[in-house]
């Protein structure tokens, strides 16, 4: 018999029931369909405990390494904390440390934390207004700078949420952060994979983070980043990607401009149709697509048309919250 | 329903999903099975407005009850999921193509032939909730 714990309460899970069966006998609400592991609604976490390897068959490797698990095919090998996947997140304060423009509408927005602030390169978190407004934003940087968070923060026309962060916060001020979320992340294993990074806008802010990782743990395969927009005013860190993709020979770089100029040294045409048009073959690679929900729509699409496995697309698209 | 007939069931359906090599079986021919799909301009039409994520779970559910494994779908689920899909023209033209495309995605995967006998005859129980008669 084993120790299930959720939240400030301890449930008994006994040695013939799985850790669904113990949770709905003692009445915990938690979502469930088939029992059987194929529908993932009964999905959970166990932030201290590696859940058992049965209990992860069929899930997103990403989501294995957070320790998700699916509560129906879970005998518990040991005691575990359990999140629900509704559970309310944690908030820990961010005190801002710089504010800067990378481009006419893009601010870099850098958060400083007490404690060592725990993310893989690539997830989201959720920044909440003391009025209690809440949007989400993908860390651009990774967690070798420790308690550091750094956001690409884009103006939106009306954006109550960017507005403020453009117009308002300034350094010293203090924003609540939630705990790290979202399965778009590198991991280490097959380190020889080739990879594409697509991403529009500040969808550059998750991907810049994914390929940092990627080329500090010595990945290599070939990583091609692709970024676009409409027009050059609207890219930005593009002196940085340069100088990577010199630096390393299995990075490369290019920026994609989908307007009507396309200075030297751009590609024309949106991001998708060019990285397409550059790379026939996908089979066998892994993909990132961060940004435009059009954009990573069509794209997870078309790289799993082009032979990319689905397990190995990652996706984060930017969805607007309505003014 | 009587435990006697959920037992028999067990055994029954075990053995079709086991001998095609159960769930990790179903992961290698949901990617071969869907491409097919998505390339086919009969029936591509029909996942346009779909996001790729939801709709491999979805595939994958499709599979794991046509090869005679664990789901748990009845037939109003069948009929209510497809409705609007009956709506926009589905018949048995397009029904047809998507099991003949299983049928080739089990062939390139070098299941035996009464097998995928076995996986069609689950397959043409659905055909008449799925397309809503």
């Amino acid at each position: 018999m084993y120790k299930l714990t959720i939240e400030e309460n301890a449930y008994s899970c006994q040695a013939d029931e799985t850790v669904l069966d113990a949770l709905l006998r003692e009445d915990v609400a938690i979502a469930y369909s088939c029992k059987k592991g194929t529908c993932h609604s009964c999905i959970v976490s166990s932030p201290d405990t590696t859940p058992p390897e049965a209990a992860q068959a069929g899930l997103k490797n990403t989501l294995k390494k957070l320790n998700y698990f699916l509560a129906c095919q879970c005998h518990p090998e040991q005691d575990m904390t359990i999140k629900l996947p509704d559970q309310a997140a944690f908030y820990s304060e961010g005190t801002v440390v710089v504010t800067e423009m990378l481009n006419r509408n893009t601010l870099l927005l850098s958060l400083a934390f007490k404690d060592t602030f725990k993310f893989n390169a690539g997830q989201f978190v959720n920044l909440q207004r003391a009025d209690g407004l809440t949007r989400s934003y993908s860390i651009a940087n990774t967690p070798q700078e420790s308690n550091i968070l750094e956001f690409n923060i884009r103006r939106l026309p009306n954006g109550q949420f960017s507005e403020w962060l453009h117009n308002e916060i300034k350094v010293g001020d203090t924003i609540a952060v939630s705990e790290a979320n979202g399965s778009c992340f590198y991991l280490p294993e097959k380190n020889d994979q080739n990879i594409l990074l697509a991403g529009t806008g500040t969808g550059l802010a998750p991907l810049a983070g994914i390929l940092t990782d990627a080329l500090t743990q010595g990945h290599s395969g070939s990583i091609y980043l692709f970024h676009g927009s409409r027009e050059v005013e609207d890219l930005y860190r593009i002196d940085e990607m340069q100088q990577l993709d010199e630096e390393h020979a299995n990075f490369h770089y290019i920026p994609c401009l989908s307007g009507a100029d396309s200075p030297e040294g751009f590609s024309h045409g949106r991001v998708n149709e060019v990285a397409l048009a550059s790379l026939p073959d996908l089979k066998g690679w892994r993909v990132f697509l961060c940004g435009n929900p059009d954009m990573v729509k069509q794209m997870k699409k078309m790289t799993f048309l082009k032979g990319v496995a689905s397990a190995d697309i990652y996706a984060d698209a930017f969805l607007v919250s309505p003014a | 329903m009587t435990d006697i007939q959920n037992h028999e069931e067990a055994i029954v359906s075990e053995t079709l999903y086991d001998r095609l090599g159960g769930e990790p079986a179903v992961n290698v021919a949901v990617d071969i099975f869907y491409r097919k799909v998505l390339n086919d301009d009969r029936i591509n039409g029909f996942f346009d407005d779909v996001d790729m994520e939801t709709q491999a779970a979805k595939q994958k559910a499709f599979l794991t009850m046509a090869f005679g494994g664990p789901h748990s779908y009845t037939g109003a689920d069948m009929r209510k999921g497809h409705a609007h899909l009956v709506k926009m023209g589905l018949d048995d033209s397009h029904f047809d193509a998507v099991v003949e495309h299983l049928g080739a995605t089990l062939v390139e995967l070098n299941a035996p032939q009464e097998l995928i006998a076995e996986v069609v005859v689950i397959c043409e129980t659905t055909r008449n909730d799925i397309l809503g008669r």
